[in-house]
């Protein structure tokens, strides 16, 4: 009587017991998946990649169908989408709003701004938001369709799925 | 000048006092605040005694970086100011320009403009509809508006490629002509729209809720609203019907029929049923352009003389000089791009007067941009509208407003 042929496999690696409500699986892999599948990211409307960010919630594209649901509050988070120019006068609000989110957190930078400072090389703009936050998946796009917003999501949700110890051993 | 943030809680820290009034931050970083808008509120118990707009959050330094590319790519950066309604700014930064160039736009360009325009104002309009009736608690306005804004912006899609900075229009008339395609998808979307509108107003219309946190909220009366410099929905709503699109027409305003609905009260509900009204106009217009497309069927869409997209620095005139060996020589002598002046534009963009003020050297770029932007002198109103409403009703003024941060801080 093998743990294959007792149990049924309702996600890579996690097992159910059939009938009851037990799941075998290793640590990683239990958390890994519970963090994968409802990744809860902050509304961070900056400019332009906020109305597609918006777009991309509402009833079109639904975002709601991949466990993706938006929170206004930096304390109920997963991740920060950081849509739109950051300016050197916004960047220590943005900071402060990271640090605020519990960990595990992500970053993903959404638009040309937000990666690179896109067309706007000026006096009062942050060149890219990863000059002060770790970002975890850039977007480009001036401003990235929803599609793309989508499968950038997705792909944080791969990266999550892989994690080994990123977040220390006493999870 | 003004006290941080920091000096305001700890001196709220220290005082034990309940009648001294009470400091509160709201932004940058709130869901309702629109983008990155600040406020500074001084409370006494609930109520508004001062609100404090702090703004520059989002200030990128456009109208500098337009002193450093030149007019066409100039154009580019207007998608990024109003970023709710690009096709408006567009428009705006065209119409100073082709005064500049001394241009004048076949008349399918300016039908086609009159179109984009139009379509501009319907999506801002369902956008602030959407945020204003979710701010105020009604979701499902939202979902509704989202699904046909996603229409128009697929419709956007198939003319220019973007959907949201679209750079449709440039200087001396648009870059592409419409498809047949589009065409018809248009008057299907016009057709279907007034339906679409109806369903809004059975939501939110007689709503209890809707009415309660509307009627009578920021009163403005019509002397007020002109002393605060409010255009645009704003303006109207309080009874004055000032529309640039009737008084300086532009484009192919003065082909088409329309009215400008005017409010009654000047409060946030008849802001709200100006624009509503403002939808089936808009439909209405494009309805007529649509019609009128027919008729110049084939004609071009760009200015003769129009500037290329990559503008030289300076022409280089060749002037034919006989040799004694080589026949002719061309001595190069430059001349100017655009003749040095000054050149003006406003329109009306759905949140209100955009004005353009353009200053020329000679050379390919602009010596110095001047916007004059609605949400700027809409931000600069909130102390006075707020003044002795309570916390939750600043959400609705911030949202009657129609306040876009970028449009703003520039």
């Amino acid at each position: 009587m093998g743990i294959e042929k007792s149990t049924i496999e309702i996600a890579p690696k996690i097992r159910q017991i059939p009938g009851t409500p037990v799941i075998i699986s290793p640590l990683d892999e239990i958390f890994n998946w519970a963090r994968a599948s409802s990744l809860w990211p902050m509304t961070f409307g900056l400019a332009c990649c906020a109305i597609e960010m918006m777009a991309t919630g509402a009833s079109h594209f639904d975002l709601d169908r991949f466990g993706i649901i938006f929170r206004a509050t930096p304390r109920q988070a997963d991740c920060i989408i950081v849509a739109g120019t950051v300016t050197k006068k916004m960047a220590p609000a943005v900071k402060r709003v990271y640090e605020q989110m519990p960990e595990p957190k992500y970053v993903i930078a959404m638009g040309s701004c937000a990666c690179s400072g896109g067309i706007f090389r000026t006096y009062s703009t942050v060149q890219g938001v990863d000059e002060f936050l770790p970002v975890d998946v850039y977007i480009p796009g001036c401003p990235p369709r929803p599609e793309a917003l989508i499968y950038g999501l997705l792909k944080l949700q791969e990266k999550i799925r892989k994690e080994r110890g990123r977040w220390g051993f006493w999870r | 000048m003004s006290t941080t943030l920091i000096e305001i809680t700890s001196k709220q820290r220290n005082s034990n006092s309940w009648e001294e009034p009470f400091f509160i931050n709201m932004g940058p970083q709130h869901p309702s605040t629109h983008g990155v808008l600040r406020l500074v509120l001084e409370l006494e118990g609930e109520t508004i005694v001062h609100c404090d707009p702090r703004i520059g959050y989002l200030h990128r330094g456009v109208e500098k970086l337009a002193e450093n590319l030149n007019y066409n790519q100039t154009v580019v950066l207007s998608d990024r100011l109003d970023y709710i309604a690009s096709a408006a700014n567009n428009v705006a930064f065209c119409l100073a320009f082709e005064k500049l160039f001394g241009l004048e736009v076949p008349r399918r360009a300016k039908l086609l403009r009159t179109i984009v325009g139009e379509m501009a104002r319907i999506s801002s309009h369902l956008l602030w509809l959407a945020t204003h009736a979710l701010d105020i608690g009604a979701m499902t306005v939202f979902l509704y508006c989202f699904r046909d804004r996603e229409w128009l912006l697929n419709i956007f899609e198939k003319i220019c490629g973007a959907r949201l900075t679209h750079s449709y229009v440039r200087v001396g008339g648009v870059r592409l002509d419409f498809t047949q395609e589009i065409i018809d998808e248009l008057y299907k979307f016009t057709e279907e729209f007034p339906n679409r509108i109806l369903e809004y107003e059975t939501l939110i219309d007689v709503n209890r809720i809707w009415l309660k946190r509307t009627i009578d909220i920021a009163v403005v009366t019509a002397e007020k609203a002109i002393n605060l410099g409010l255009t645009g929905p704003v303006l109207r709503g309080s009874g004055v019907p000032y529309d640039v699109r009737k008084f300086r027409p532009y484009d192919a305003y003065s082909e088409v029929e329309f009215e400008v609905p005017v409010g009654e009260r000047g409060d946030t509900y008849d802001r709200y049923k100006v624009r509503m009204k403002e939808l089936r106009q808009s439909n209405w217009i494009i309805r007529q352009c649509l019609d009128k497309l027919a008729e110049t069927k084939g004609e071009p869409v760009l200015a003769e003389g129009a500037p290329d997209l990559l503008i030289p620095e300076k022409i280089k005139e060749p002037e034919p000089k006989p040799h004694p060996k080589k026949g002719f020589i061309f001595t190069g002598k430059e001349v100017d791009v655009v003749p040095p002046g000054e050149a003006f534009a406003s329109i009306e963009s759905p949140k209100g007067e955009l004005a353009v003020y353009v200053v020329s050297d000679g050379s390919n770029k602009p010596w110095r941009l001047r916007i004059r932007t609605p949400s700027f002198v809409h931000i600069s109103a909130i102390p006075e509208l707020s003044r002795g409403y309570m916390i939750a009703d600043l959400i609705a003024i911030i949202g009657t407003l129609d306040v876009v941060l970028g449009d703003c801080d520039r």
